[in-house]
């Protein structure tokens, strides 16, 4: 009998179990599935529309999504760059260098970091750092506001990452290598770094994520001037700011088209994910 | 659990049991529609009123058919719409904005015209300082950036502005922040962030200073109305609402959509 009720239970909780899980997977299709639905209007009328139209003006007709493809990508790669030396630096701070009293708060003020809303850091490029570039190069609103803003928001992430994966490296190798008489310095270079480059990827890669769905510190401090940038003092709009900035009254075709953006958008996440797949087995090979 | 079902059955019913009203139109109105409609629901119980967009001439069109007790249409009817009731709720202005640090006061027509497609670039043409003119433009399907092409005659695509943005507050952040920016916001925001210190000109048009009061009594000329229309002499909780809609009591939600509420007799 207890047997019974206990194979039961086991049956129930699997149920409940699948259920769950298959609607996790289902919602991400679901989504995937409504995104393209929704674009297939703007897709529709004349498909290459998005690549060869002179430019993006929907209330006119036309709908060339190419400069926000590269406005997205050139943002997102220029504050990874920025971001990548700034947090292996402050990790390397924070479990090195900082004096034993102070690496809590150090790490909590780090935490406490990534949690500020983007819309602050939007709020306080705008005001504090586009009037800076505006003084050198107008209009302010930049390609370069938007990058310095973008790293300064992402790049905790990468130090809180790295922050744990250096405490567990160091776990295992770094009184070895202190009694083998190396510097710290020497430690670090030579034996930490190069044995982490999967870890500092993957936080790459999770931040890479991050700045490529910023929407509104970008949307603040960019220009949002559909464009390729010639140089980094031109202004630049993002596939997601082009949503955020004509969503509210969008109809038809229009909307369609922003729901394009969302789903090219979706697309590049993905083969970013693909991409940190086979680099991640790269060095795990290599290992 | 039964019981509990029965409830939220019953409630159900009772809740559908109300009047119903559809407005469709313009999306410039529908906003501050939606919200006086939320209000309007939380205070009579059985009522459902239900906003949509689609542009002032669906607006037309849908109040026509009978398809919608109310369409809102964001301009002064025509001649050929004069079979339709309207009831105008709300005046909507544009100021033309430029940092208070500008000695410019005044642009005629075609000199924001000429601004605005860079024809002139320099401050110094229009009687400023030696300055490059940063044109701020709003972004496609706002209601400002609608009226303003109307008015100044202009297409989209004509413009070349060197910043795009989105809401009136992100404009006069932008102008605020740039002494060499102009653009164009709607005139309750512009005076309203002006009245509270914000450094910002709202530059006079056509020798008329932009100011809310002018857009009331109807001096400043680059404004438009903002109409509901019916096809007959609203009944029921159609009239009912838009009496709501033209009360004292609304008024301050439509300011707070920076229109300019008509001045109530």
């Amino acid at each position: 009998m207890f047997q019974l009720t206990r194979s039961r239970q086991d049956l129930y909780l699997n149920v409940f179990l699948k259920i769950n899980g298959y609607f996790s997977f289902l919602a991400v299709f679901l989504i995937f599935l409504f995104i393209g639905k929704e674009s297939i209007v703007a897709l529709s009328g004349h498909s290459t529309a998005f690549i060869f139209d002179k430019s993006w003006f929907p209330s006119e007709g036309q709908f060339n999504t190419v400069p926000m493809i590269a406005g997205t990508l050139i943002v997102t790669f220029g504050s990874v760059i920025l971001a990548l030396p700034l947090g292996i630096i402050s990790s390397l701070f924070a479990n090195f260098y900082c004096p034993p009293r102070i690496k809590i708060f150090y790490r909590r003020a780090i935490e406490l970091y990534t949690g500020i809303p983007s819309v602050v850091f939007g709020f306080w490029g705008l005001m504090k750092l586009v009037p800076i570039i505006n003084e050198f190069q107008p209009p302010g609103q930049s390609l370069l506001a938007g990058i310095l803003v973008l790293a300064l928001m992402i790049f905790p992430i990468i130090t809180l990452s790295l922050i744990s994966s250096f405490e567990m490296a160091s776990k295992n190798h770094f009184k070895v290598s202190e009694s083998l008489g190396l510097k710290k310095s020497t430690y670090i270079w030579f034996v930490l770094l190069p044995s982490l480059k999967g870890q500092i990827l993957g936080a790459t890669i999770l931040s890479t994520g991050r700045a490529i769905g910023e929407t509104m510190a970008v949307l603040m401090v960019c220009g949002n001037i559909v464009k390729i940038p010639s140089s980094v003092f031109e202004p630049v709009r993002t596939l997601t700011a082009n949503i955020a900035l004509e969503m509210a009254y969008a109809m038809g075709t229009h909307r369609s088209a922003l729901f394009l953006s969302g789903l090219i958008l979706l697309i590049m996440i993905g083969f970013l994910l693909l991409l940190s797949d086979t680099l991640k087995k790269r060095f795990a090979w290599k290992d | 659990m039964r019981f509990l079902l029965a409830i939220l059955i019953i409630w159900g019913f009772t809740a559908n049991a109300g009047e119903k009203v559809i407005i469709t139109g313009s999306s410039t109105i529908a906003p501050v529609i939606s919200d006086l409609a939320k209000i309007y629901e939380g205070k009579h119980s059985k009522v459902r009123i239900d906003v949509q967009t689609g542009g002032s001439s669906r607006g037309i069109l849908d109040a026509r058919k009978g398809l919608a007790q109310i369409g809102m249409v964001s301009r002064a009817l025509k001649k050929n719409e004069n079979d339709l009731k309207h009831f105008t709720l709300a005046k909507d202005g544009l100021a033309i904005i430029v940092h208070k640090s500008n000695p410019v006061t005044e642009l005629t027509e075609d000199q924001i015209k000429q601004i605005y497609v860079k024809k002139i670039t320099n401050w110094k043409i229009v009687n400023g300082e030696d300055k490059k003119i940063v044109v701020v433009n709003k972004a496609e399907g706002r209601s400002t950036l609608e009226l303003f092409l109307k008015f100044f005659k202009l297409k989209n695509s004509q413009i070349k502005p060197d910043i795009i943005i989105g809401d009136n507050e992100q404009g006069i952040k932008t102008v605020s922040k740039n002494p060499n920016a102009i653009t164009y916001v709607s005139i309750g925001a512009a005076e309203y962030n002006a009245s509270v210190g914000v450094p910002l000109k709202l530059l006079k048009f056509k020798g008329v200073e932009a100011k809310v009061q002018n857009v009331e009594n109807g001096t400043y000329p680059l404004m438009r109305e903002l109409n509901l229309v019916t096809r007959e002499a609203p009944k029921g909780l159609a009239d009912k609402f838009i009496k709501y809609v033209l009360s004292k009591e609304a008024s301050q939600t439509i300011k707070d959509h920076y229109f300019v509420p008509i001045n109530k007799k």
